[in-house]
């Protein structure tokens, strides 16, 4: 669904991403893991056209991302949740995720799919008149994803869904992020959380200063003391 | 004139002059929340308004058709200046952009001065908008009232179209978080390009109750009316449209009561003592008044 064909990006003079090579396949939660630095969200603005690829391809279903305007690539249905959440601070929930929807065209819709993400995360239900500054952390990366949910994406890209936030909430947002794969959902996730990633992903590719360094399925990966490392320094 | 009817008769007054303020601060506030752009050509587009109402006039047009008319072209010169002086430019440091809207200024005052010569020129508006209102004792403009019905027919709609519509919501959206907006997919182009439209549009409305006020246009009039639009953003929190809006009957307000709080002696001085209510302003809500107070998102 999505490859990846030796991409290199450049922030000015530095080499952020030194030829990256890799796959995401329809149907599969795919986690790229990575300390800080390492490319991860790097990878993810390169594929929503926000960072320009110097060279090499990123394919979406036989079209050429690094050619496309981020406008195109929502359109294609490839969404981002990006990390540090972005929710429009100033919107209520509710126009929030009408932003989420904007892509769209069929209304009667919507009004169903807000419901459905209110069902996944209720909270959001409750706070529906409130501006997105006033809600917690925890709820505003709700507010995030549930917003990506509002266009439908095809591929869903989630940049660091669990920085910063409590256990208890972690949790929630992994149980969504697993109901969201049954459902047949593409996601590609973006995680420091090691452990956490490993629970719900069906492969992985590790990062490390714009490379991929390692990669593979879960039980493969399982016990590889690269990934062990990660998951006790990380 | 009882000192009641001299405060409704200031008040009026007050009001009437923030309007336009309001309306002009609007469209700098538009720009300025997507795109962190001071355009100080907005207040050309007043003078481009004004002439071409007075082109149509000359032609034989009824004066609203003209004003319509005119009000038509500022808005697509709007246009045209985002296209080809700011698109771009578009992501280029704040201070490139700044400079180029003075490059747009400079260019437009200089094709005024080509193309009609640099004196003033009278402003003909119908007799009705120059007569005044008798209230007993008070005498109201009604140009005055027409302001302030204007800017309120205006400024409600535009309530409506950035609470209600898709393209509003997205406009205040692109201006909270320029990157989550294009992350979900809002045409940003299209979302700046309807800021400018309506910015130009409202500044089109604005030049021709400014002319009318002032009776003549010359190419350099959009300068002062920019100035005080830029103090009245300032003022109510730069970018903010409620901010503009606030600031723009403040500012209002705030001249004409120093008008006529000031002795005699000292008023020519009056935007001397604005600017320094703006200073002791700025120096306790940096933002403006309802600025934002830049929080740190954790």
């Amino acid at each position: 669904m999505l490859r990846f064909e030796n991409v290199h990006v450049y922030y000015g003079q530095v080499h952020a991403l030194k030829g990256i090579t890799g796959e995401v396949h329809e149907g599969e939660l795919v986690a790229i893991l990575g300390a800080n630095g390492a490319g991860k969200s790097t990878t993810l603005m390169s594929v929503s056209g926000i960072l320009k690829t110097r060279t090499g391809k990123i394919i979406y279903e036989d079209k050429d991302l690094t050619q496309a305007s981020p406008y195109n690539i929502v359109q294609l249905g490839v969404i981002q949740c990006p990390e540090g959440r972005h929710i429009f601070g100033g919107l209520t929930v509710l126009e929030n995720l009408l932003m989420g929807s904007v892509r769209r065209r069929d209304r009667s819709e919507v009004k169903k799919d807000i419901d459905w993400v209110c069902s996944l995360f209720p909270v959001l239900g409750e706070r529906a008149g409130q501006t997105g500054a006033t809600l917690s952390g925890g709820e505003q990366q709700m507010l995030a994803i549930g917003r990506s949910l509002m266009s439908r994406p095809r591929l869903l890209m989630l940049d660091e869904p669990s920085l910063g936030l409590a256990p208890v909430i972690v949790q929630t947002i992994f149980d969504v992020i697993r109901k969201l794969h049954e459902q047949g959902v593409t996601i590609l996730l973006v995680e420091q959380n090691a452990r956490k990633a490993l629970q719900v992903a069906d492969r992985c590719y590790l990062m490390e200063t714009g490379s991929v360094v390692l990669s593979g399925t879960v039980e493969e990966l399982r016990g590889n003391p690269e990934i062990e490392r990660f998951y006790l320094g990380g | 004139m009882t000192s009641v009817e001299f405060f409704i008769q200031q008040a009026i007054n007050a009001i009437s002059i923030g309007s336009l303020y309001a309306l002009m601060a609007i469209g700098l506030a538009m720009v300025f929340g997507i795109l962190r752009l001071i355009n100080f050509a907005h207040g050309d587009l007043i003078m481009v308004g004004s002439y071409a109402t007075l082109m149509l006039l000359g032609a034989g047009l009824p004066f609203w058709l003209a004003a319509f008319g005119g009000v038509v072209t500022s808005t697509i010169a709007g246009l045209i200046m985002e296209r080809i002086a700011y698109r771009p430019i578009r992501g280029a440091p704040d201070v490139a952009m700044l400079l180029t809207s003075f490059a747009v200024t400079i260019l437009l005052e200089n094709a005024a001065i080509l193309i009609f010569n640099p004196t003033a020129k009278p402003f003909p508006a119908p007799a009705i908008l120059r007569d005044a209102l008798q209230f007993g004792n008070l005498r109201v403009a009604s140009l005055d009232i027409v302001a302030i019905v204007v800017a309120f027919a205006l400024l409600v709609s535009l309530t409506l179209f950035v609470t209600r519509t898709e393209v509003g919501i997205s406009m205040r959206a692109a201006s909270e978080d320029l990157l989550a907006a294009r992350l979900v997919g809002i045409n940003v182009n299209a979302v700046i390009a309807y800021a400018f439209a309506i910015g130009s549009m409202l500044a089109g409305v604005v030049g021709i109750l400014w002319s009318i006020r002032v009776g003549r246009i010359d190419p350099f009039m959009g300068f002062y009316p920019v100035l005080k639009a830029f103090v009245a953003s300032v003022i109510g929190g730069l970018g903010s449209l409620p901010g503009a809006v606030l600031g723009g009957y403040v500012l209002g307000i705030l001249e004409i009561m120093l008008q006529g709080l000031l002795p005699a002696s000292l008023s020519p001085f009056r935007d001397g003592f604005v600017f320094a209510a703006l200073i002791i302003l700025l120096l306790f809500r940096p933002n403006g008044i309802l600025g934002s107070t830049e929080r740190e998102k954790i």
